[in-house]
């Protein structure tokens, strides 16, 4: 949709419903829960119908909980715990203060892990994509490193920096190195030569033109390849703590199996991982709604 | 040589701005090399408004690149007043076939971006006067993704005249917007060329676009791309399109052009 003169309109143009500013709120927050990318707002439908569009996911999760709860109850062997079991499992670690510590000490690894990363695969895959010479020299190497999965360093990351933290860290930081370097190459390699060009003919050195054309023009790039690295980086945490670390949610998940079978824990941590791996999705997803970023995201 | 062949010709009142001396262009790609340019003469004078026209893919937007500094010539020399063309330089301004202008900065920011070495009231005046000139008053503040074809055509023209240059190289600048837009922009490039009497080299593949435009059209033959012949458009501004003697100087051009193809 444009305007006559070509515009296209703005979130500011279009009228707030017809709603008070609490419902709002909620209505927004359903809206990103939901987690797809199309927005069911449509403010000259009544406010009871859009509720019910709205409830639409959380009605679908309630019917699948209720589900899983009267399947399993009805079920001779216990495949599962019940829903109502792991809600009573998050409670004991609550009670015993595990909850927080477990989730801290998981995050605690992939904030480090992940921040070396980008600290030092960004700026050096945007110096190899910007020289050819490079390029040529570092792409086999970063072809042959790729295919093996982080958790296969297992060993060496034990073997370097023993049983903790450290060895979390680094399978860690190589899960999201890698993919990091890739996009940071493929980004500045993709940058179309008129901004270049444009930018050497307005006289701009070279310093100059890696902040004033070629950073800002792969920006949108690497916001995605962030995205899809810090899911990695979540993903790992979970297995280098089952098998390097006595603590955080995947020792949560192994020691919950091996000290007595308490399968309500092990679901437990199952379904925090989950819902913190959205949070961490909905909170780097934000940064595609920034302005100067999102040229490359609307149609063109 | 054709008799019609006519190196070297200027106004006689205009100094001259460019001279183009024997370039020749080889590009080798893959073992393969391919002639683009062949022995190209063309000398411009300070002001004057040229057309390169030509056959798609005859060379001239590489005749063009080679005048900006982008590509090196294989053989010959190019001077800008004078002296051998080395490099891109913020004088002389490239407007770009493709979309050019930054994505990620306002219409403000595109404007100013060439502006970095002025202190800011100056920077913030210059913007503002070349907003207003290109009649884009409204959209300070707006990405070029919300823009329009044409309005981003306007924008990349303001970013370039913002830093004053001596000439201006258009690559077939209004190629992509239609054809009523099209007619509106090449009246207001005159009108900016009329104003502010830069040396403008247009290239293009529009035989009318050349003939209502230019002080003398440049007429290229297919590749490799040597000069056919170059007519003086002499009909003042604004031109009557329909004056016998207009039609005259655009079959003639017409002809040349299909000689061209038949080489």
């Amino acid at each position: 949709m444009k305007y006559a003169d070509g515009r296209i309109p703005r979130r500011r143009d279009i009228p707030r419903p017809p709603i008070g500013h609490l419902r709002y709120t909620f209505f927004t927050l359903l809206d990103r829960l939901s987690l797809t990318n199309i927005k069911i707002l449509d403010v000259n439908r009544p406010s009871i119908s859009n509720l019910l569009v709205r409830l639409r996911p959380v009605a679908f999760i309630t019917l699948f909980l209720t589900i899983w709860q009267f399947a399993i109850s009805r079920h001779p062997v216990h495949l599962l715990p019940t829903p109502v079991e792991v809600v009573g499992g998050i409670g004991d670690l609550v009670q015993h203060g595990l909850l927080l510590k477990y989730v801290v000490a998981s995050l605690f690894r992939v904030t480090w892990g992940y921040v070396l990363a980008v600290v030092l695969a960004i700026p050096l895959g945007l110096a190899i994509g910007w020289s050819r010479r490079a390029e040529m020299a570092f792409n086999p190497l970063i072809q042959i490193l790729r295919p093996i999965s982080p958790l296969a360093w297992i060993p060496i990351a034990i073997l370097w920096f023993g049983v903790g933290d450290l060895a979390a860290i680094f399978l860690i930081f190589l899960g999201c190195f890698l993919p990091l370097l890739l996009t940071a190459i493929n980004a500045v390699q993709s940058i179309p030569a008129v901004y270049i060009n444009a930018g050497r003919n307005f006289g701009l050195g070279s310093v100059e033109l890696v902040y004033r054309v070629l950073y800002p023009a792969v920006v949108p790039q690497l916001i995605v390849g962030l995205r899809i690295t810090l899911g990695i980086a979540w993903l790992v945490v979970v297995a280098a703590e089952m098998i390097a670390v006595n603590s955080g949610l995947g020792f949560l998940i192994v020691d919950a199996r091996n000290a007595g079978n308490r399968y309500d824990l092990v679901v437990a941590g199952m379904v925090l991982i989950g819902i913190i791996g959205l949070l961490l999705d909905m909170g780097i997803r934000s940064l595609e709604k920034v302005k100067s970023f999102r040229w490359s995201y609307s149609e063109d | 040589m054709l008799p019609l062949m006519k190196p070297f010709v200027t106004p006689a009142a205009l100094a001259t701005k460019l001279r183009v001396e024997h370039v020749n262009m080889v590009f080798n790609r893959d073992g393969d090399s391919t002639h683009v340019l062949n022995d190209i003469n063309l000398e411009v004078g300070d002001g004057e408004f040229v057309c390169l026209l030509g056959p798609s893919g005859c060379g001239k937007s590489t005749l063009l690149s080679t005048m900006a500094g982008f590509l090196s010539p294989t053989g010959g020399d190019i001077r800008i007043d004078g002296e051998v063309v080395r490099g891109p330089d913020p004088r002389r301004i490239f407007v770009f076939q493709e979309r050019g202008v930054f994505p990620w900065l306002t219409v403000e920011g595109n404007i100013g971006f060439g502006l970095f070495k002025l202190p800011r009231a100056e920077r913030e005046r210059r913007i503002a006067y070349y907003v207003k000139m290109v009649g884009l008053e409204g959209f300070e503040k707006t990405y070029p993704p919300e823009l329009s074809g044409g309005m981003k055509q306007r924008l990349e023209v303001a970013r370039a005249l913002a830093v004053n240059p001596d000439m201006l190289f258009l690559d077939e600048p209004f190629g992509a917007l239609d054809s009523i837009t099209r007619l509106i922009m090449r009246g207001e490039l005159l009108r900016i060329w009329e104003a502010e009497r830069k040396t403008i080299i247009f290239v293009t593949h529009d035989i009318d676009e050349a003939v209502q435009l230019a002080d003398r059209v440049v007429v290229m033959s297919a590749r490799p791309a040597t000069i056919q012949q170059i007519v003086t458009i002499d009909v003042p501004h604004p031109r009557d399109i329909s004056s016998p003697h207009y039609l005259e100087l655009r079959d003639g051009i017409l002809k040349q052009i299909g000689l061209a193809h038949k080489l």
